[in-house]
């Protein structure tokens, strides 16, 4: 569908220019804050501004409502240029009750604008809250633009007429929170409204309460001119094409399911539930009439374990999990690197470890995908940078595991997981296409030869149901060519290295690594995976003051692009921010033997632009020493 | 260059792999390997269509001795491996060797999961009531009170009965057999491939290494006809040298009654393989040597629906790769789209 806008009728204000804002909606997690935020980036992206955003939500479902730990918070950056982050600072920020006030304050920007819902500052939040007195009124929020509106009084004013129920009525006041901002920021109101008839079409009171609340809030703005001025952002000037606004999981599972599409395969995709990868599994199961097959396993073990039935009986088969995830699959993934099978295995990395931080960020699993299971066990690793990057990163992982026989981790996490950017929909002829080969006959005299290889160092994938080409796989050391279990130790070691080699080959058909910014700087940042946008948008600042800096971005981390070591030799100085403690950072100077630094933040949260700036300045300086 | 065998032709011979048997001289696994072999080809399906899977043990060695397409896995996981194979290619015909240890300790979760599904596979589980492979340690099957390597005192933790495991976990298939007794073993593997749904196997396998003679009640001349009963659908059970004892319920408990003196096989339990409900099939399964004599046979096998086939239903085909698919660009336009023009 494509929609055109309008501008929202009869805004009656100034309005001011303004080209980046960062919003954040907070409240309790059953507020309905993810979904004011979803339907504020759907109208943004509609209208034609570049977003990005950051959902924060807490692992509990519902935590003690008015609680601090049930709070649940959505950002969203949307822009009248590239952006790449949901940003550091929030210019308004929308607070449902005592707690997400106190617990979001700090992000809002000098000066900035907040809104809360007047109606829950009363003493039992205060107490929820363990506040001893009410922000609204302690000086707490001196400094600020504070605007209190009494949202749940007027909810039930205008979703009153519909005959909800009194809980059903407040329900709705996420809506009335959404009608102001989009007032405050001049969006349309039809997308969401659009997206209320066809979500709620089926009750039509709740929609029509849900709609009537909406425009009360943004008529409440224009009424009683609640802020003096609103603020215009122009749509983004970006590349020009058929747009959607795609999440990193959405993005993941629509590469999974195209990459097979287009290989003319089912899918086979065997999961466990696990937070943050899920929606993986939810996207994927929606999409059976495109011939994906779901299978929710009965724990990570046989979801990795199915999914190597499924690629050994020849279809596309990935399987999508989280750190803890991975830990238990690791045994099968052994087996998967034994057996020389074409498996996607996903990590949407979390905060680790054990079961750590479920609904938070963290890139902690990169030496658990490149060296963890026993024995020499290589697969090969590859990470996607952003959100909309997720669906190419998924389809070259399938096409690596089909065209070399092997295992093919990819590395996302929450905040690609659950971040979103607007995503231009590609044409089906520019696509990739995936070669699938079964062989129909013998390759050898008299019996087939399951791990005799080709010129990639792959073996052949013949499949159940092809006559004459019976042969037995498993978990001991094969013989080369014959694949028979075999001890021999010369065996052993020439297998060792055959595996290995397959996976180093690798590099050889995928991109160089790519330097932006000054290729002629002395100071180099290394990233991968989700830094990118926080690294692209602090150099963008730095290099705005005349100072030389370049960035490198891996996107395939084992094997890396052959001209790596180069690229990262050629710089008199290596910094590498991770969301870990030094991770890539140890593989680079083991394997370059470069005396890189790294830059390291574990909390859970994704960098912001300015701790990559600092930590870009500082590396300036130390080398201007 | 090989030449596929017609269906009509095959023969035991055909299935046999040319890797050397390893099992020990004696093991119960000979005869189970040359029945399977001999079921096979009276199943009228092609030899490529044969998958076998199996996890770790003795048992799990299988596979290689097989002219069929094999996976030799991990331990524990040859149902989930399994299970992938069906669902992705519900067409070939799965069978799945496991053991007491494999099956039961270690890939309990996987064997009960399966179950439930009903996805259409025969599953062989060898029980021979210890760890063979790792010589000599005990398995959740083994008896209490069992000296072994790992329980020198006497095995402490109470023993599963896979029967009766499986008829929780609501099997649609359960059969228990002797790999000693090669005639019903044929007959209850060929009961086992032609159920449609996960067809659950027992058979009691002699480790004679390890843990010999473990089954020998059941399957010494002497001793075997008062120590088993031959279950047969819709008829009484009787047992005995003499077929002169049968089984009884009193209330809801069996009993052991003797023929003659007013009590006539009317008055015994008769065989129901088609009960709806498994109750009188895991009562049967708790009936345990010495107390009782254990049935052999099908004790349960009723129809329900494949999980394979179920979702296979709802799976759409997937066309030959073209960059006109429609369906796959709907799918990129899913939701609000807008267009950028400059």
């Amino acid at each position: 569908m494509t929609t055109t806008t309008t501008a929202p009728h009869g805004a009656s204000a100034a309005r001011e220019i303004a080209e980046a804002v960062t919003v954040r909606f907070c409240g309790d997690s059953g507020d309905g804050m993810q979904l004011a935020g979803t339907q504020f980036t759907n109208t943004s992206s509609i209208f034609g501004n570049d977003v990005a955003t950051l959902p924060d939500f807490p692992a509990e479902i519902r935590a003690p409502a008015g609680s601090i730990p049930g709070v649940s918070g959505f950002q969203i950056n949307f822009s009248s240029h590239d952006i790449h982050t949901p940003g550091d600072e929030v210019h308004a920020l929308i607070a449902m009750n005592p707690a997400a006030l106190v617990s979001n304050y700090k992000d809002v920007v000098a000066g900035g604008i907040v809104v809360v819902n007047e109606d829950a500052f009363k003493d039992t939040n205060f107490d929820k809250a363990h506040l001893k007195s009410n922000p609204l009124d302690d000086g707490t929020l001196d400094g600020f633009r504070v605007y209190r509106v009494p949202m749940e009084k007027l909810t039930a004013e205008a979703a009153g007429a519909f005959g909800l129920t009194t809980k059903a009525v407040n329900r709705c006041k996420n809506f009335f929170a959404l009608g102001i901002v989009c007032w405050l920021y001049e969006r349309p109101l039809d997308p969401i409204i659009r997206w209320i008839e066809t979500k709620m079409g089926k009750m039509p009171s709740v929609a029509d309460a849900n709609i009537a609340t909406l425009k009360a809030g943004w008529n409440y703005c224009d009424t009683v001119e609640l802020f003096p001025h609103a603020y215009r952002v122009p749509k983004a000037s970006i590349a020009p094409g058929t747009y959607r606004k795609i999440t990193g999981n959405e993005a993941t599972a629509l590469g999974l399911a195209t990459a097979a599409r287009l290989a003319g395969k089912p899918l086979f995709y065997g999961s466990y539930p696990i937070t943050p990868a899920s929606t993986i599994l939810e996207e994927l199961a929606a999409l059976m009439h495109m011939g994906v097959k779901t299978f929710q396993a009965e724990d990570e073990i046989a979801a990795m374990a199915s999914t190597l039935g499924a690629a050994f009986a020849g279809v596309c088969a990935a399987t999508g999990t989280s750190g803890p995830g991975v830990a238990l699959k690791s045994e099968a993934i052994g087996l998967a690197v034994m057996t020389e099978l074409p498996v996607v295995i996903v990590n949407v990395q979390r905060g680790g470890p054990s079961t750590g931080l479920p609904t938070k960020t963290e890139q902690a699993d990169y030496l658990q995908a490149v060296y963890g299971r026993n024995g020499e066990c290589p697969v090969a690793v590859i990470a996607a940078a952003t959100p909309a990057e997720c669906f190419t990163m998924a389809m070259e992982a399938m096409r690596l595991a089909v065209e070399y026989m092997t295992p093919v981790m990819l590395l996302t996490d929450g905040y690609l997981a659950n971040g979103s950017e607007p995503w231009r929909i590609p044409k089906i002829e520019n696509l990739p296409r995936i070669k699938v080969k079964h062989p129909t006959s013998l390759n050898g005299d008299e019996h087939f030869m399951p791990y005799r290889r080709d010129e990639f160092g792959a073996r052949p994938w013949a499949i159940p149901g092809t006559a004459g080409l019976e042969h037995r796989i498993g978990g001991l050391e094969k013989q080369s060519v014959t694949g028979n279990v075999n001890y021999d130790p010369d065996n052993h070691q020439a297998m060792i290295i055959q595996r290995r080699e397959k996976i180093s080959k690798i590099a050889e058909r995928i991109p160089d690594l790519k330097v932006e910014g000054d290729a002629d700087a002395d100071l180099l940042v290394v990233g991968w995976g989700s830094t990118f946008g926080a690294i692209t948008t602090a150099l963008g600042k730095v290099r705005a003051t005349g100072k030389k800096v370049a960035h490198a971005h891996l996107r395939y981390l084992d094997p890396m692009p052959k001209n790596t070591g180069d690229v990262i030799r050629s710089y008199k100085k290596v910094i590498v921010p991770e969301m870990n403690m030094g991770q890539l950072l140890i593989k680079l100077r083991a394997d370059f033997l470069v005396d890189a630094q790294g830059v390291n933040k574990v909390k859970g949260r994704p960098f912001l632009v300015s701790e990559i700036e600092a930590a870009i300045n500082n590396a300036l300086e130390e080398l201007a020493k | 260059m090989k030449v596929e065998v017609p269906v009509e032709s095959l023969k035991p011979t055909d299935f046999a792999s040319d890797q050397e048997v390893r099992w020990c001289p004696g093991c119960g696994d000979y005869a189970i390997l040359a029945q399977v072999k001999k079921v096979l080809p009276t199943l009228g399906i092609p030899k490529k269509d044969f998958v076998f899977v199996s996890g770790i043990g003795c048992s799990s060695r299988f596979p290689y001795y097989m002219e069929t397409y094999g996976f030799h896995s991990i331990h524990g996981r040859a149902m989930a491996i399994a299970s992938g194979v069906k669902v992705a290619r519900p067409e070939l015909c799965v069978w799945v060797v496991t053991g007491d240890g494999d099956g039961l300790s270690i890939g309990g979760n996987h064997l009960l999961h399966a179950i439930r599904r009903n996805i259409d596979m025969n599953v062989l589980l060898f029980n021979n009531r210890i760890y063979g492979l790792t010589k000599g340690q005990y398995s959740p099957t083994s008896e209490l009170g069992k000296k072994t390597k790992t329980s020198p005192k006497g095995v402490l933790d109470y023993p599963l009965h896979p029967l009766s495991v499986a008829i929780g976990a609501e099997a649609s298939f359960v059969a228990r057999t002797i790999d000693r007794d090669l005639k019903h073993m044929g007959e209850v593997l060929e009961r086992a491939a032609k159920h449609r749904g996960t067809s659950f196997v027992e058979i009691y396998q002699n480790c004679n290494i390890f843990n010999d003679g473990a089954f020998s009640y059941s399957t010494e001349k002497d001793t075997k006809d008062d120590t088993r009963i031959v279950l047969e659908h819709g008829k009484p059970l009787v047992f005995g040298k003499n077929r002169d004892k049968g089984i009884r319920l009193n209330c809801t408990e069996p009993e052991i009654v003797q023929l003659g003196d007013g009590v006539t096989e009317d008055d015994l339990l008769f065989h129901d393989e088609k009960a709806p409900e498994p109750s009188l099939a895991y009562l049967l399964s708790r009936m345990h040597h010495p107390h009782f004599p254990e049935p052999i046979g099908v004790f349960r096998a009723v129809e329900r629906p494949c999980y394979e086939n179920a979702l296979a239903d709802l799976v759409g085909d997937v066309p030959e790769p073209s960059n006109n698919d429609k369906e796959l660009d709907a799918l990129f336009h899913r939701g609000d789209t807008w267009e950028v023009t400059n």
